[in-house]
């Protein structure tokens, strides 16, 4: 009796053993890079499509941690990265300046857009024109939805109210909101409450909970989305896979990446748009 | 709201498919919360059963401690283990950062409190019971632990039960500290919460009613082995 009882004991020892020796750290195959980027690049699935080409072409497993500008460039100022590929091009140039990264590419861009509700309270379908929408937008006390999370799109949101001569600030918590999180998560906040949100046009193609919701501003030139790719600078962080991310940029930036990221298209419409080739734009 | 039709079409769609995807998540999911519920049962027992039946100055205040940290909100415990094995941390040389060993980490600092304090409680209410037994036959202390953990062993089980449910529904730390990398660190919640960003609930919620089921079935297992063992106990 006791014997049995030992039995299945060492049964459920046994098991839980057996998925610990399965559970030997992780370290990925040896050429593999961490790429630390934005929400808007995975969410979009701009990823899923360009990273295996990549893989393909040089045997490098690029592995995306997505995650706000604001956090992907701090975490890559740890030395917790090989390769930043953001979308804030002054707080990029500041992390290349302060010796983190060793240069920064153009890559692609597209554009933000407004997207609100179909009843469209603040009457703003169809300007083409962000400051003054957002000023229409303040003026009616429309409910927005702000990243608030000191990502790409939060910061440019930011400078285009800064345009609207709109103060912000003060009116958060009324019918300014800051979601503090990711963009799909405050798309699927504004969706919730009606209301207005700036998002980068891939993540509101992508986007699968629109509801009701169109895109009410879009065309405005103070809405160029840039994307910029850095890599981490080995001096810096001597333990960064210096060659392999390299290898990743050059590819990024060059022919095989760029009409990687010029093809891929979702619902028929092209997400992003690779600019890298043009010289004196960075 | 037909996203809840759609959600159980598409779990049972997933599930019928074994989607290749889906079952490697499904997998490390597994892998990390029962290895984590491995390291919390051997600190977190021992250091319950001990705090059940050591008598020492602090103790009361050890033991206040180790209920307290049972809330520890998993985003602080994934920021604590980030911080630690970032490689501007003091662990960073280790290169644990983005892998499953960070995951693991971070789950059993999240469940270890849980799993002593429970014990500590079980042991405790045991160890008074038999306390004159004890003094009678004179045991010394590191049988007495054994004894008491070995005749409360069912108890301690759901002890366990608990400590998985936290680790695997939990996923604010393994976010921060795995970084949800596809084919690599991707478990079912982060999974999840990819999905509800991408606006997918659909998918999202089918992916939730999969992973409920999975915590289903291992509750069921382990409360099958303990009803068959208790059976043959009592046979």
């Amino acid at each position: 009796m006791k014997m049995r009882m030992k039995n299945s004991t060492i049964l459920a020892t046994a098991t839980l053993c057996a998925s610990l020796v399965l559970t030997v750290p992780g370290y990925a195959e040896d050429k593999s890079i961490i790429v630390q980027s934005t929400t808007s690049t995975q969410n979009s699935g701009l990823f899923d499509h360009i990273l295996p080409m990549f893989e393909e072409a040089s045997g490098i497993k690029a592995n995306v941690v997505a995650v706000g500008t604001g956090q992907a460039i701090k975490n890559a100022r740890n030395c917790d990265g090989d390769v930043l590929f953001v979308h804030a091009k002054p707080a990029e140039e500041k992390f290349v300046a302060d010796g983190y990264g060793v240069k920064r590419f153009d890559v692609m861009y597209n554009d933000f857009v407004i997207v609100g509700p179909a009843a469209d309270p603040a009457g703003v379908a169809g300007r083409n024109d962000a400051a003054g929408s957002l000023k229409a937008i303040a003026d009616a006390k429309a409910v927005f939805a702000s990243r608030g999370d000191d990502s790409g799109t939060h910061k440019k949101e930011l400078a285009l109210w800064k345009d609207a001569g709109v103060d912000v600030k003060a009116a958060s918590g009324t019918w300014y909101r800051e979601t503090g999180s990711g963009m799909g998560a405050t798309l699927n906040v504004s969706v919730g409450m009606g209301a207005y949100a700036m998002t980068d046009r891939a993540t509101w193609i992508a986007f699968r909970n629109k509801g009701e919701f169109k895109v009410a501003v879009e065309g405005d030139t103070a809405m160029f989305n840039q994307y910029g790719i850095i890599q981490v600078n080995p001096a810096k962080c001597p333990n960064v896979k210096a060659d392999a991310a390299k290898s990743f940029v050059d590819w990024i930036i060059t022919k095989d990446g760029q009409s990687a990221i010029a093809a891929y298209k979702l619902d028929g419409k092209q997400l992003f748009f690779a600019n890298a080739a043009k010289e004196g734009a960075s | 709201m037909q996203d809840f039709a759609e959600a159980f079409r598409l779990a049972f769609g997933l599930v019928a498919a074994m989607d290749a995807n889906l079952v490697e998540i499904i997998g490390l999911s597994l892998r990390v919360s029962l290895t984590a519920v491995l390291v919390a049962a051997v600190l977190g027992m021992p250091l319950g059963a001990l705090l059940a039946t050591v008598r020492f100055p602090g103790r009361r205040a050890v033991v206040i401690v180790v209920n307290a940290l049972m809330g520890l909100p998993p985003v602080v415990v994934g920021l604590l283990v980030y911080m630690a094995l970032s490689n501007a941390g003091p662990l960073g040389f280790l290169q644990f950062l983005y892998t499953p060993a960070a995951m693991i980490i971070a789950q059993s600092i999240l469940i270890t409190p849980i799993v002593a304090a429970l014990t500590r409680q079980i042991i405790e209410e045991m160890n008074f019971e038999y306390a004159e037994q004890f003094a009678s036959l004179s045991v010394p202390w590191h049988t007495r632990i054994i004894a008491l953990i070995s005749d409360a062993r069912y108890a301690l089980l759901t002890v366990l039960l608990a400590g998985f449910g936290r680790a695997i529904a939990e996923v604010g730390a393994v976010i921060i500290v795995g970084g949800n990398i596809a084919h690599l660190t991707r478990v079912m919640t982060t999974a999840i919460a990819l999905e509800t960003s991408k606006g997918d609930l659909a998918l999202a919620l089918a992916l939730g009613i999969v992973l409920l089921v999975i915590a289903l079935l291992v509750n069921a297992a382990v409360m099958s082995l303990r009803a068959g063992a208790e059976r043959r106990a009592h046979a």
